[in-house]
Parts: C-alpha cells; sequence; structure tokens
C-alpha cells in the first residue's frame, strides 16, 4: 500500500472521528439541557462566551505573539452592533428617551446570524483601522496601545449618546437561553480556528510568533500576516460580546472595562498561550470556579467557628490563585499542546500492539 | 477668557502635572531595571492614600505622622510585591511577569475591596492644605502650590539618590546591562528591591497629594491615575527619569488646558491621555526623549 493511500485512509478516518466528536458534543449538550436547572446552564452559557472571547484573543497571543490588551474594545463593538440590529423598533425608542438614535439603526431588526456576523465584521473592521498604527510597535508598547484604543473606544461609545444611548447602555436585547445556541456558536468558531491554524496561515503566525527576524528572512510578510491575525481575534471578539449581550440583555460602556480583557487573559495564559484545547478546558473551569466560589461570600456556621461571610472574599481568592499558578505553573494546563487525533491513533496503535513497535508517544502531540 | 484665569488654568495643571511626574517616576524605573509594566504601580497609590485616612481617622495620629507611615508602609508593600510577584518569573518570558503583574493589581484591588468596602471614603483635609491663598483677585488652594515644590523636593533627591550614591550607580549599571552588571558584582535583587522601594514611595508620596486633590478615596482610584501616569512615562521616553517628569508636567497641563479651552471636549478628558499616547507612539515610539533602540538579530 502507497504512504498517499495510506494518508488519505487516515485523514478519512480523523474526520469520520471528528463528526462522531461533534454529534458526542451534542449529545453531551442534550444531556445537559435536559438535566441541568437553568442556572447551571446559565454558567456553561457564559463559559461559551468566554471560550469564543478567548479563542479570538488566542489566535492574537497565543498564536502570532502579538501581546493585544485590547480585545475588551472588541467584544464591546460587537455586543453593541448585535443589540441595535436585533432590538425591536419599540424598545429602542424606549431605550434612547435621552437623544433618540440615528435614522438607519431605529427600524432596523435582523436575524441573529446575521447579527453575529455583522458583530463579528465590525469589530474586525475596526481592528483594520487601528492596525495600522498598533502593529507597527511591539511589545509592551503594543500592549499599551491596543489597550488605550480600547479605553478610547470606551470613552466615545460613552459619549456618542445617539447611536449607544451613552452611559445608559441598552435594555431590551433579545435574550437567548439555549444552549444549543452558545456552544454551538462555540463549536463552529472552535473548527474555523481550527482551520486556520493548521493552515499556511497559522504556521506563518507561529513562525513569526517565535521569531519575527527569521520569519521575514523566510519571505513572511509580517505585516499581512500579523493585520490577518488581529483582524481575525477581533472578529471572534465580536462575535463573543455579541453572545455576551443575547446573554445578559443588558449592555453598557462597562462590558468594554480593561478587567473584561484580564478576565479573557487569565483565561487563555491558564489553558497555555497556544492552545486551543486549552482555552475551552480553562474557559468552562474558570467560569465554574468563579461561581463555585460563591459560598466564601456567605457565612458559614462551622460549628464551633461562625465565619461571617465576607462579600467580595471570593474575587479575593481568585484573585490569588491565579496569581499562584503564574507564578508556578507558568505553562498553564495544555501549554502549546493540542487535544488532535493524531495522538488518540498513536495511543490506540500502542494499545493494540503492545509487542510491536511502539512509539515514545507520552502526552498529547506537540503543536507548536 | 482672562490672563488671570488662565494663570489659574496653569498653575492647577502645573499642579496635576507634577502629580503624574511623580508617579511616572516609579514606572519608568522599574521599567528601566526590569522592562516590565508595572500594573500594580497605581494600586499602591490608593494603599497610600487608605493607610492615611486610617492613620488620622481610626488611630487619631497627626496628620504628619500618619503620612510619614503611609509612605513608609507603602514602600515595605512594593519591596514584597516585587519579591512575592516578580522575582520568582525573573528568567520567564516577559509576558510572565506582565500577567503576574497584572494578578497583583487585581489582588490588591479586592482585597481593598474586602478591607475597606466599595464606598468612597472622605480623605481628610489637614489646614495647611487647604487655606485659600489670594493672589491678584485669583484664589488658589495652597495645595496647587504645595504639590510642585515637593514634586521638586523630591526630584533633586532622587537626582542626587541616582547620580552621586553607589546604590544609585549600580542602578544605573543595571538598568543599562543586566547581565553584565551581576557579572561585575552588583547584587541584582537588592539593586531591583532598592529601586522598587524608591518607585513605591514616590508612589506613595503621590498617592498622598492625590488624595488631597481628590479627596474621594475608594479601591479602584489607582486604576485611571496608574494608566495616566504609565502613558506619562512613555510619552517622555520609558527608562529615563528627566522624561518621567517632562512627560508627567506635559501631560497633566495639557489635559488641564483642553478642558479650559475647549469645555465641550470635558466628556472626553480621560480619552486624551490615550489619543496623546497613541499620536507619540506612531511618530515617536520610544518617546520625547528616548533613545533610538536597534535590535540585533
Amino acid at each position: 500500500m502507497s504512504k498517499g493511500n495510506n494518508n488519505s485512509k487516515i485523514n478519512k478516518i480523523k474526520l469520520f472521528m471528528t463528526i462522531a466528536a461533534i454529534i458526542l458534543a451534542f449529545i453531551t449538550l442534550y444531556i445537559a439541557n435536559n438535566n441541568l436547572d437553568s442556572y447551571k446552564i446559565r454558567i456553561l452559557n457564559l463559559a461559551a462566551v468566554y471560550a469564543v472571547c478567548g479563542l479570538g484573543l488566542n489566535i492574537i497571543n497565543g498564536f502570532t505573539g502579538l501581546f493585544s490588551l485590547g480585545h475588551a474594545g472588541f467584544m464591546m463593538i460587537g455586543a453593541y452592533t448585535a443589540a441595535l440590529v436585533t432590538m425591536p423598533p419599540d424598545v429602542k425608542t424606549m431605550n434612547f428617551y435621552i437623544e433618540p438614535i440615528i435614522a438607519p439603526l431605529a427600524h432596523l431588526q435582523l436575524p441573529i446570524p446575521v447579527a453575529l456576523l455583522l458583530a463579528g465584521s465590525i469589530a474586525a473592521l475596526f481592528s483594520l483601522i487601528i492596525a495600522v498604527p498598533v502593529l507597527r510597535l511591539k511589545g509592551d508598547y503594543l500592549a499599551i496601545a491596543s489597550l488605550g484604543f480600547a479605553e478610547m473606544l470606551r470613552v466615545l461609545f460613552t459619549m456618542a449618546g445617539s447611536i449607544t444611548n451613552g452611559a445608559l447602555g441598552l435594555k431590551g436585547i433579545p435574550g437567548i437561553e439555549s444552549i444549543y445556541f452558545y456552544w454551538g456558536t462555540a463549536i463552529v468558531a472552535i473548527v474555523i480556528i481550527k482551520q486556520l491554524i493548521n493552515s499556511s496561515y497559522g504556521h506563518a503566525f507561529k513562525a513569526i510568533r517565535d521569531d519575527e527576524i527569521a520569519a521575514q528572512a523566510m519571505g513572511i510578510n509580517l505585516f499581512y500576516h500579523k493585520t490577518l491575525s488581529f483582524a481575525t481575534g477581533a472578529f471572534f471578539a465580536g462575535v463573543g460580546g455579541a453572545m455576551m449581550g443575547f446573554l445578559v440583555t443588558t449592555i453598557d460602556p462597562n462590558i468594554g472595562i480593561f478587567l473584561q480583557t484580564f478576565n479573557i487573559l487569565m483565561i487563555i495564559v491558564l489553558g497555555g498561550l497556544g492552545s486551543l484545547t486549552g482555552t475551552v478546558i480553562s474557559a468552562v473551569l474558570v467560569t465554574s470556579a468563579l461561581e463555585l466560589l460563591r459560598f466564601v461570600d456567605a457565612p458559614i456556621d462551622f460549628g464551633f467557628f461562625a465565619y461571617p461571610g465576607i462579600p467580595g472574599m471570593r474575587m479575593v481568592i481568585f484573585s490569588l490563585s491565579l496569581l499562584l499558578v503564574i507564578i508556578f505553573y507558568q505553562r498553564g494546563l495544555m501549554g502549546m499542546r493540542e487535544f488532535n487525533w493524531d495522538w488518540v491513533i498513536k495511543k490506540y496503535n500502542q494499545f493494540t500492539n503492545r509487542s510491536g513497535k511502539g512509539g515514545k508517544g507520552h502526552g498529547a502531540v506537540k503543536n507548536g | 477668557m482672562t490672563f488671570n484665569i488662565f494663570l489659574q488654568h496653569l498653575a492647577n495643571g502645573i499642579s496635576l502635572g507634577s502629580l503624574y511626574a511623580l508617579i511616572a517616576i516609579g514606572y519608568t524605573m522599574v521599567y528601566g531595571i526590569l522592562r516590565l509594566i508595572n500594573f500594580a504601580h497605581g494600586d499602591l497609590i490608593m494603599v497610600a492614600a487608605y493607610i492615611a485616612i486610617y492613620g488620622i481617622m481610626m488611630f487619631k495620629l497627626p496628620w504628619w505622622l500618619s503620612f510619614t507611615l503611609a509612605v513608609i508602609v507603602t514602600t515595605i508593600v512594593g519591596v514584597i510585591i516585587e519579591r512575592a510577584a516578580y522575582k520568582p518569573l525573573r528568567s520567564s518570558p516577559r509576558i510572565s511577569v506582565l500577567i503576574s503583574a497584572i494578578g497583583v493589581s487585581f489582588f490588591l484591588e479586592n482585597l481593598a475591596i474586602v478591607l475597606f468596602t466599595g464606598r468612597p471614603k472622605p480623605f481628610p483635609q489637614p489646614e495647611l492644605f487647604t487655606t485659600m491663598l489670594e493672589v491678584n483677585n485669583v484664589y488658589i488652594m495652597s495645595l496647587t502650590f504645595i504639590i510642585p515644590v515637593v514634586t521638586i523636593v523630591m526630584l533633586i533627591l532622587l537626582n542626587y539618590l541616582v547620580n552621586k550614591t553607589t546604590a544609585g550607580m549600580a542602578m544605573r549599571a543595571v538598568a543599562k546591562d543586566f547581565e553584565t552588571s551581576s557579572l561585575m558584582g552588583i547584587e541584582i535583587n537588592k539593586i531591583v528591591s532598592y529601586t522598587f522601594a524608591l518607585g513605591s514611595g514616590l508612589a506613595a508620596i503621590g498617592g498622598i497629594m492625590w488624595g488631597l486633590k481628590f479627596p474621594q478615596i475608594q479601591p479602584l482610584i489607582g486604576v485611571f491615575p496608574g494608566l495616566k501616569c504609565f502613558i506619562a512615562a512613555v510619552v517622555g521616553g520609558i527608562g529615563s527619569i528627566t522624561g518621567a517628569t517632562i512627560g508627567g508636567f506635559l501631560l497633566g497641563i495639557m489635559e488641564i488646558m483642553l478642558v479650559a479651552f475647549l469645555p465641550s471636549l470635558t466628556g472626553y478628558r480621560d480619552a486624551f491621555a490615550f489619543v496623546l499616547l497613541i499620536v507619540i507612539l506612531i511618530f515617536r515610539p520610544t518617546g520625547i526623549i528616548g533613545e533610538k533602540i536597534t535590535e540585533k538579530v
């Protein structure tokens, strides 16, 4: 049997397994949907939102090595875009009682999927505009400049009353509770990003991350690839922001505060910079951990000692544990590794013919 | 606008600018040595302000003693932060240290929310700082003059420490070349701690004066001054003390003048610093007096 045939056979198996995994994921969602209460489903949905935003930031930070801190700004653009094109006209009139909304937006109402795409596209468009000044910079300067743009954007959104309703924010965004919507979108995002990362573009991103000058010497167009990575990341931030809007149904310019970028950054660092699998796992873990820690805010009676319950203690414990993770466990959960079928097949082969050649196969296949 | 009013705005601008300069110096010194944006620096402002409040309100200390204690404690906190959160990461990639710095900032803010609650606390106003002075029919609070004077005294002191003492010489050597200076027998850890102590002390003095100028203290008070002072340091040329001073004064005066001359832009005041930052980064990426960096392959 020729090598090519063998490869295409393996690829077929992989495709089949991927489809099986997606079906399995939906079965899991179905089970979750039927067995969990609405509070837990809401937490899972929030995890999906963070996963999408985290994947976007991971393309920029983890795969291309551009340290951007402007993610919350892109999320804010996405959230506002999606909200403004899906809110019914009468709700808009009710919201905009100080300054009336500008004409073309007042009656516009689009279906949700179109709104999601539009949210991502407008965030990506904005990222293209700021890419020219920001991507000329490197390292810390890039971080501070992107943070600066996000903060500026927040001030602009607070001031532009006739489009964003200023500091009052938007209330009554059509809410979506379905777990299929959030995780469905997340799965689509994962598949698209996975394809991008494994394409020649993805390899160029990683080359830029590992050594910019060497990458340039190899003929990679730095500016083009950096811009592409930045815009793709912003697109998913926009989609994530839009999902956030549908989840919480109320948004104001505070959705774009630096703390939001920080949350997402924490998620991708914990999961491992440069690992999609890590980002998704860590989005679920961090969101659940934040909810699980709620008990420290409430009074607890130990019998011999009554803990009065300190509001805000949850965030202290959370930030301290994140700090400990960064100091002692820098690579995050997955490092740069991914869960992929090569690893599964290798394990399977090892398992079936132990006496055979037997690969090294410890841990997942390194993908960086 | 009469000349008198212009002078009043100028005095305000210089006063705010010297406050920015004082805090920006801490950023620039840490960046010069560790190449780290110390995100927790802004939160030291908040720490110092709270200690000063508690010294006066709870322990009934005279204000000067309470302020001195606040500076000392904040300096110690700054050194502890470096030892606990930055030193273990000395050989890690810079992004890890940066994230650790953001983590420290996040931790300090949340801890302050638990300890002092989120409700704003009034900052005590000793009489010395609130006396109204009349110059040419213009009333200016004495604080407006005290802040620049304190800043200038601190700058002279710092100039002496950095340029005339052995420790200062070691600091400059470490900033120039981290590895070589350690090979020459400089105790890097000691010098880094010393730098953090100086920077945190200045931030504490800045924080107390910030409290006197804007007497509403809440746990997130350090975030915006922190960002703006970092911007001031970048605008001046990060790594240089003179640069941070120039950047701080420039930002303070321009911010006040913007609001004074174009009142319709008042709402955009907080965005102004970022606009200035981006303009500077585009046209002079290393700041006003920064040196051009050539990259070696």
